[in-house]
Parts: structure tokens; C-alpha cells; sequence
């Protein structure tokens, strides 16, 4: 009975789209794009594991699971996971805290400390790291310090500094959002600050706790950078199939790792997208409520501050390092200044600068009006298959960014789809693995706006592009322009996936810089990480000032995912 | 007669169909608005009606059933190339453009001159009374000025039929008044076939040549607005439209357009055609304004008054009546007759030619 329903209602569907051929062509060809540039990859992952040479052969994940020397770097990925998600939630719940529930001052300068880590390459807290803890590392030296940075701690610190910012910005919108109505009701009703926090603030802001917990797991879990600089004897899992595949060149193993690393990730993903976010209690009813801050007790309010101030100095002692380093000849062993190391990188690095802006000033705009829509797609129209387009389109969020590059080199090397050694491959990897972001942030705005707007402008006789360009794509420009910043960023910045898809005609400041890392050029590294630094800032303020003269307000333009 | 302009024929709408959250929100409508007249809605929220709408639009398809424009089967035309256009209730103006881009917008879409555009644009907003202010953005606008925008934007194209989904939902009471009274006056004039989506009886009783009663996704009952009113074809149409007492009653007797019923153990006789038979039971339906206050004794019944409101123009008396059973009295101009103090004990005779009978169906 309901498969005769479902039949009749899908052939509806069919005839409907037929009359309606714009949106039928839409439809057919961005589900066509997401098939073959994220689907149809990591298919090809699973080809090359399960049938490395054509048949059917589990000897690699049989294998997985024998040798220790194979699984025990899936367990120190969750290990280090683990402990990155607490203790970065920890720290991001006090930040978070500090800037919404308390009254300390300076508030601008703290969150701004807190967006470093996220527009810098992820890896340079690692390189900071060294230049702190390591050999001839600063606090090293200070103290005559015998830790070893390398390893399991180096590595949950690095990452900890890196990542702390992301629960910071999910619980700040959690918390900012948890209306001071109900904690003056709680203590209207006669409980103590304390109890009100316990018994109100916390519980609310339970699912947003989850979903940071959950995104800074993941997040660690795929992290690359970090541990390729910094890991030590402490194999993870992301470095294993990078190794598997560039070194090795044995791709069915390469592959089999990518699967143990693509499981867990999308375990979180599914329990965060169709669980966690559904029990949020934060409503957001538009009735903005006149009660403002609660006056915080000292007892709280100094705690969270001086925990804030040791956290920032952090920061800002790792990036002052890496920028003095940046000037130094040889760090550790000659620290006087010179302009050499970025005279080096505007020489030397001058190709891969030029290479790696021409890739993200391409993939930016279109991943940017690609994303919107979708997102479009997605919130207001109807069709057959919408759920799975969403649930595709979104997928990369998910997949960990040394998955999406092996699954790309498996599947663009070899006719017709061959696309290695070219900058379009770079381009396609930015584009499908940064648009959920924006395609999220799209689908967000596009909620807050009555649907009856664009099906005015349909009603009046406007199809499916006009109504795209006239009428909801001005109205979501602030989503539209965050997501670019965003993509613009990620592709100054990202690493993991990348990292496959290069090649000696194009290639990529991060990997320059990793490169650097690796022959010990510390100083030369730091300089490619500041002028990485400055040329996203550069874009930042820039499009702030002109997006800022065009609509007329202030506009938060960098929403990390 | 003039001929249909707009045809549903036993459409449905189900939402979820053959799952457990599967909803009717429209079950088996059948309507057919002739060529310039104004047709509503009318009904509570989530009785279809503004699915109905959505469905004439082309936002939602119908699950089963036809529509037809004009003699144009449209079931599976896109909505922007119908011949309606809506009125919405949030008026959905393009926030971004201003009041003539926003009227201009639909003769843009048909590819009209510049010229013609600019004299089309003006004309429709001289229409709505909102000449000077096509430079303006809708937001700096009152809600009023924001409706008459709405309207004249869904104007301007020359609809076949125009669509207004609770237009006047979002003014305050007395410019509700007013600008239905506009609305109708513009209908009339400009003669177009119009739907008209509304939960206010006052409303559409003022503003429609039929009216379609919804409940539940069922058509209850169409008619004129005195139709719908004078004679309800069921309790509930009787007890939305309006307000009326309702007590059970038997047929006694039924000739000739007489009907012989006793109602609160008193025999009344009453003018209804019908097919009536003795020993039928019925409700009897009793508006509060169609009952004369009268001496104690004088009238149907006596009864205690409980208690009442007064509005000013009218008195409302919640009556207690021998044997416990209530009735609503509405009186007009109440001053002239006296004020009636709670526990008074009064008469009241009931207008023979306006009480109404439905059978159980």
C-alpha cells in the first residue's frame, strides 16, 4: 500500500518537474556534481580495499586487525580525540562563559585571540610549539625544561590550542542564546547563583556542550598537520594512510586506513546531525526579552578571567614566537634578525604564492554561489531525493580531509577522469569539501526569512533563476560572503586533503611550508606561515570593508564552521 | 450566467500519505467561482483552507482531484506560470527593493517596456491610494501602506484570479475595517475573480458574494453570506457564523411549511420548508438577537438573568431558564428598553420566522 502510494506520488513528481524544466535541469546537475566529486570518490575507496585488484579480497582489513602495528594508530586517534574534545570543551565552555555570562572587560580582544588559531594554517601551532618546547625551544631554554614535545602530549596540547576555538564558538552561540529570562526565574524562585547554574544554565546549554565535544572530536581525529609535525613516536592515523599512499605508494592499504578513519568520523557526524541537534532547547522566538546580563559573583567571574588571560597569553606567546622566529637566520643555533627568510619565500615561494591564489580567487566564488544553491534547493523547493542531496552535499563536512584526497587521486587518476596533476583537482577539493559550511550557513539565513518572499516572486511569474538572483540570493548575501571568507581561508590555509592532489606544476604555500618543517628550516616555515597569516587577514578586513560600505552595517563575515 | 473562471473538482491534499503522521488536510473539495466574483474561505485555522489556496496558487499539488483556470487543466503547472497572483499574509514585499521595484517587479518578470512598466506601476499605485511613495523601502512603511503594496503588486499583472491568504490578518481592528471595505470596492470596480482566505466571520460576511465554510478539510457548506447565515445546513456552520443557543427538539407536526416542534416542553410553531416527519428529533437553532426581552410571563419562556455584557450598542443577557437550560439574549440599543440588573427575572419570545432547524445529520 505504501510502496503504491510512494510510486504514484514519485511519478507526481516526475510530471511536475517535466513542466518545469529550469529547476529539473538544476536538480539533475548539481545531484550529477555531488555524485561524482563526493560520492563517487569515496566509492572509490572502498573499491580499492575491498577489491585491491579487481576481486574481492579482505586481506587488508584482516590485516588491519592483527597486526598492532596497523590498528594501534586508529587507538591513538581516538585517544588523542578524546582528550582533545574534553579539554577543549572545557576551555571553550569557561571562555564562552566569560564573554556571555559574565561582565569582564576587554571582551573584543579575547574573542579575537580565539579566531587566530582558526584563520592561521592549523599546523602552525604545532611549529610553535617547537619553537617553545622543542630543542632550543624558548621556555626549553628559559627553564631548562626535559619534556619531550613529541609524542602523545605535545600532540593533545597543539591540538588542544588549536581546537578550543571551535567549542568557543559553538557554545558562545548556545549560550548567547539561552535567554536571561529563565535564569532570574530560577532565582526569582529562590535559588542560589550557583544552583541556577547547575540547574538551569548548564542543562540548556547541554546539546551545544555535545555538539562541541562531538566537532572538536572529529576535528582532532582528522587533524594532519598537527600530528605530521609534532607526532613523534606517537603514530596516528591520518599520518599511517598519508604515509601508506606518498610513501609506499600501496593504495589498497592506503584506502583500507582511510575506512578505519572515515568510520568513526561519520558515526559523530550522523549522531550529531540527526541526534544531538535535535535536542536543542534554544528557541529562538524574536521576542528579544529586556533583562540583560546577570550581575556575575566574584567568585565566578575572577576564576573564569584569570583561566581566560593564562589561555590567551598562550596564544599569544606561541604566535609572537613563530613571528620572531619567522626573523631569526638559523633559530636555536643563530638567533640574530634578517629579512632573508621572507626575501626566500617571496623569491623561492613566489611560484607557489601565485599558484595557491589564482586556485582559491577560482574556487572561492564558485564554491560560493554553488553552495547558495544548494542551500537554496535544499530550503525551499520540493523534489524527489531533496533528503539525499542534503545529506551528500553535507557529507564532506564529515569526511576527514586525508579521506577526500585519497579518495581523489583513487578515483581523477586515470582516464576519462583524469585530473591529477592539474589545479583543476585542487580547485574540485576546495570546492566540495569546504561548501557544507556555507550550504549550512545558507540553509540557516534562508530559515529566518519568510518562504512567502520567494514565493511571491514565483507567484509573479518569476522562474527559478530570477528568483535565485533577484530575490534570495541579495537577501542571504551575508551567508553567501561568510561562506566565501570561508572557502577563501581554507584554501590559504588547509593541508590534509590537498596535500595528495598536488603536483610539481602546482602547488601550495601550506605544503611549501610543510616541506620547510621538514628539513628543519624552522625559520623559513614561520615566514611562510605569516605571510600565509597576512594575505587571509588582508582578505578578511578587505572584504569586511567593502561589504561593510555596501550594506551599510557590520557584518560578522568569518563564521568558522 | 457567467461562466466559471476557476474549477476544484474532489481535490484532496494529504500530507504523509500511508504513514502514521498522515494528515487530510483537504478532503474531496468541490467549488467552482464564477467570472468577477469574490469567493472566501472561511473557516478555523487547519481546516484547509489556506492549503486550498496554496493548491489554486500552485505551492502544493493535490494529492487527488482537479483545478481547473478558466478551462485550463493546472494541476501540474508551475505557479509562476498560473494566471493568479496572491495577496500574502505577511505581505512577503521584497525587502530589498522599493515600493515601485516591488510593484514593478511582476511586469519585469512579462517583459514590459520601460515606459509601460513605469505608467502601469504608477496607475496600480495610484489605485491604492500611494501615490509618492514608490521610493521608498516597504520596511520604513505602515502595515497598512505595506498591505495596499501587497495588493497593488499582485494588481498590477491583471491576474486571472487573485489570491489573498488572510490579507488583513495583520492590522489593528479598525484598519481591518476599513481596508476590507477598500478591498471590496476595488474588487467590485476592477470585477475580478477573487479567493479569499479568512478565520474572521465578520469578514467574510461583509466582503463576499459566496461563501465557503471549512472544517477539517471538508467543505461544510457553500452559499451567499444571508444564505449561510439564515439558513446553516449543519450545527457547525450555525455556531461559526454568528452566535446561536442550541436546544434539542421533536417534531410534533409538519404541513405546508409549518413546523410543529417542541423544544424546553413548550410546542412552537415555526415557517421552515423541510422534510420533517413527526417524531424526528432536531436541534434548534436560536440566534440571541432574534429573542425579544418581554414582561415576566408575557413571552416563550421566563427566565433569570445570571449575568451580562454590555458593549454599549448592544447588551448581551446569559438567561438561566426554567429547568436549567441556558440562552444568550442580544439586545440593541438596550438603553431605550432599561438595563436588566442580574437576578431579574424577565420574559422572552422568540421570532417565529428566525428560528432555523437541522436535522441529526
Amino acid at each position: 500500500m505504501k510502496i503504491t502510494i510512494y510510486l504514484r506520488e514519485s511519478r507526481n513528481e516526475i510530471k511536475r518537474l517535466i513542466k518545469d524544466p529550469v529547476l529539473l535541469i538544476s536538480i539533475v546537475f548539481i545531484s550529477g556534481l555531488l555524485f561524482l566529486f563526493i560520492a563517487f570518490p569515496l566509492i572509490k575507496v572502498f573499491q580499492y580495499s575491498l577489491w585491491p585488484r579487481g576481486e574481492f579480497s579482505a586481506k587488508y582489513f584482516v590485516e588491519f586487525f592483527q597486526r598492532s602495528y596497523r590498528w594501534r594508530p586508529l587507538i591513538n586517534s581516538l585517544t588523542v580525540g578524546a582528550l582533545v574534545a574534553l579539554l577543549g570543551t572545557v576551555i571553550g565552555f569557561i571562555y564562552a562563559y566569560g564573554i556571555t555570562r559574565t561582565d569582564i572587560p576587554f571582551k573584543r580582544f579575547f574573542r579575537t585571540v580565539a579566531i587566530f588559531p582558526i584563520i592561521s594554517p592549523p599546523f602552525l601551532i604545532a611549529l610553535a610549539a617547537i619553537f617553545v618546547f622543542g630543542n632550543h625551544g624558548v621556555i626549553t631554554d628559559l627553564f631548562n625544561l626535559d619534556w619531550d614535545i613529541y609524542g602523545l602530549d605535545g600532540l593533545v596540547m597543539t591540538e588542544t590550542l588549536a581546537y578550543f576555538p571551535l567549542a568557543f564558538m559553538v557554545l558562545e552561540g548556545v549560550l548567547s542564546k539561552v535567554d536571561p529570562a529563565m535564569e532570574e526565574a530560577a532565582l526569582d524562585l529562590g535559588a542560589s547563583k550557583l544552583r541556577t547554574f547547575f540547574t538551569v544554565t548548564l542543562p540548556l546549554a547541554t546539546p551545544g556542550i555535545a555538539t562541541a565535544l562531538l566537532l572538536v572530536f572529529i576535528r582532532s581525529l582528522e587533524d594532519f598537520g598537527n600530528p605530521i609535525v609534532i607526532q613523534g613516536d606517537f603514530p596516528v592515523l591520518t599520518v599511517e594512510a598519508f604515509l601508506a599512499i606518498t610513501g609506499m605508494y600501496n593504495m589498497p592499504l592506503g584506502a583500507t586506513l582511510a575506512i578505519f578513519l572515515l568510520v568513526p568520523t561519520m558515526i559523530i557526524f550522523v549522531v550529531q546531525k540527526y541526534w544531538v541537534s535535535r535536542k536543542s532547547y534554544v528557541t529562538v522566538t524574536g521576542r528579544p526579552s529586556g533583562a540583560g546580563l546577570l550581575s556575575t559573583e566574584k567568585h565566578a567571574k575572577y576564576p573564569v578571567m584569570v583561566a581566560m588571560i593564562f589561555l590567551s597569553s598562550c596564544v599569544l606567546l606561541f604566535y609572537g614566537v613563530v613571528l620572531y622566529g619567522s626573523f631569526t637566520r638559523l633559530w636555536g643555533v643563530d638567533n640574530s634578525l634578517t629579512l632573508e627568510n621572507y626575501r626566500y619565500v617571496f623569491t623561492v615561494g613566489g611560484q607557489y604564492i601565485s599558484d595557491t591564489l589564482t586556485i582559491a580567487l577560482i574556487a572561492t566564488p564558485i564554491g560560493g554561489i554553488l553552495a547558495m544553491i544548494i542551500a537554496y534547493l535544499v530550503a525551499r523547493k520540493k523534489f524527489l531525493g531533496k533528503g539525499v542531496m542534503d545529506f551528500v552535499s553535507m557529507l564532506n563536512f564529515a569526511v576527514p580531509g586525508v579521506v577526500v584526497g585519497i579518495a581523489y587521486i583513487l578515483a581523477f587518476n586515470t582516464r576519462p577522469l583524469q585530473l591529477t596533476g592539474t589545479a583543476l583537482i585542487i580547485i574540485l577539493v576546495f570546492i566540495f569539501r569546504r561548501m557544507p559550511v556555507g550550504i549550512r550557513d545558507g540553509i540557516a539565513q534562508l530559515q529566518q526569512i519568510d518562504p512567502g518572499i520567494d514565493e511571491a516572486s514565483t507567484d509573479l511569474g518569476a522562474g527559478m533563476f530570477r528568483t535565485f538572483g533577484r530575490i534570495t540570493l541579495p537577501l542571504i548575501a551575508p551567508a553567501f560572503l561568510s561562506g566565501m571568507v570561508y572557502m577563501f581561508v581554507r584554501c590559504m590555509t588547509a593541508i590534509s586533503a590537498v596535500i595528495f592532489v598536488v603536483s610539481a606544476d602546482w602547488q601550495l604555500l601550506t605544503v611549501a611550508l610543510l616541506h620547510e618543517v621538514d628539513n628543519a628550516d624552522l625559520a623559513q616555515a614561520a615566514a611562510y606561515g605569516y605571510v600565509i597569516i597576512v594575505i587571509v587577514l588582508t582578505a578578511i578586513i578587505g572584504l569586511r570593508l567593502v561589504v561593510g560600505g555596501l550594506l551599510g552595517r557590520r557584518t560578522t563575515l568569518f563564521q568558522p564552521e | 450566467m457567467a461562466e466559471a473562471e476557476l474549477i476544484l473538482q474532489h481535490v484532496s491534499k494529504i500530507f504523509a500519505e500511508g504513514t502514521t503522521r498522515e494528515v487530510k488536510a483537504v478532503d474531496d473539495l468541490s467549488l467552482e467561482v464564477k467570472k468577477g466574483l469574490l469567493v472566501t474561505l472561511l473557516g478555523p485555522s487547519g481546516c484547509g483552507k489556506t492549503t486550498t489556496l496554496r493548491m489554486i496558487a500552485g505551492f502544493e499539488y493535490p494529492t487527488r482531484g482537479k483545478i481547473f483556470m478558466g478551462d485550463k487543466l493546472i494541476n501540474d503547472i508551475p505557479p509562476q506560470r498560473r494566471d493568479s497572483a496572491m495577496v500574502f499574509q505577511s505581505y512577503a514585499l521584497f525587502p530589498h527593493m522599493t515600493v515601485f521595484e516591488n510593484v514593478a517587479y511582476g511586469l519585469k518578470v512579462r517583459r514590459f517596456s520601460r515606459q509601460e512598466i513605469k505608467r502601469k506601476v504608477v496607475q496600480a499605485l495610484k489605485l491604492v491610494d500611494l501615490e509618492g511613495l514608490e521610493d521608498r523601502p516597504p520596511g520604513q512603511l505602515s502595515g497598512g501602506q505595506q498591505q495596499r503594496v501587497a495588493l497593488s503588486r499582485a494588481l498590477v499583472t491583471e491576474p486571472k484570479v487573485l489570491l489573498f491568504d488572510e490579507p488583513l490578518s495583520n492590522l489593528d481592528a479598525k484598519l481591518r475595517v476599513s481596508t476590507r471595505e477598500e478591498l471590496r470596492r476595488l474588487q467590485q470596480k476592477l470585477s475580478i475573480t477573487s479567493i479569499y482566505v479568512t478565520h474572521d466571520q465578520a469578514e467574510a460576511m461583509t466582503i463576499s458574494d459566496e461563501i465557503t465554510v471549512m472544517k477539517d478539510g471538508r467543505v461544510q457548506q457553500i452559499g451567499f453570506p444571508e444564505q449561510i447565515y439564515l439558513h446553516p445546513e449543519n450545527k457547525f456552520v450555525a455556531d461559526f457564523i454568528g452566535e446561536a443557543n442550541f436546544y434539542r427538539g421533536t417534531i410534533i407536526k409538519s404541513q405546508d411549511g409549518r413546523v410543529e416542534v417542541k423544544m424546553l416542553d413548550r410546542l412552537i410553531t415555526i415557517n421552515q420548508d423541510g422534510d420533517f416527519h413527526p417524531g424526528d428529533e432536531v436541534e434548534v437553532v436560536v440566534r440571541p438577537e432574534t429573542v425579544d426581552i418581554v414582561a415576566q410571563g408575557k413571552g416563550d419562556f421566563d427566565g433569570v438573568v445570571k449575568f451580562s455584557h454590555y458593549t454599549g450598542s448592544a447588551a448581551t443577557y446569559h438567561l438561566e431558564l426554567r429547568g436549567g437550560q441556558k440562552m444568550e439574549v442580544k439586545v440593541l440599543n438596550p438603553q431605550e428598553k432599561g438595563l436588566l440588573r442580574d437576578e431579574e427575572v424577565v420574559g422572552v419570545k422568540l421570532h417565529r420566522n428566525n428560528i432555523h432547524l437541522l436535522t441529526g445529520k
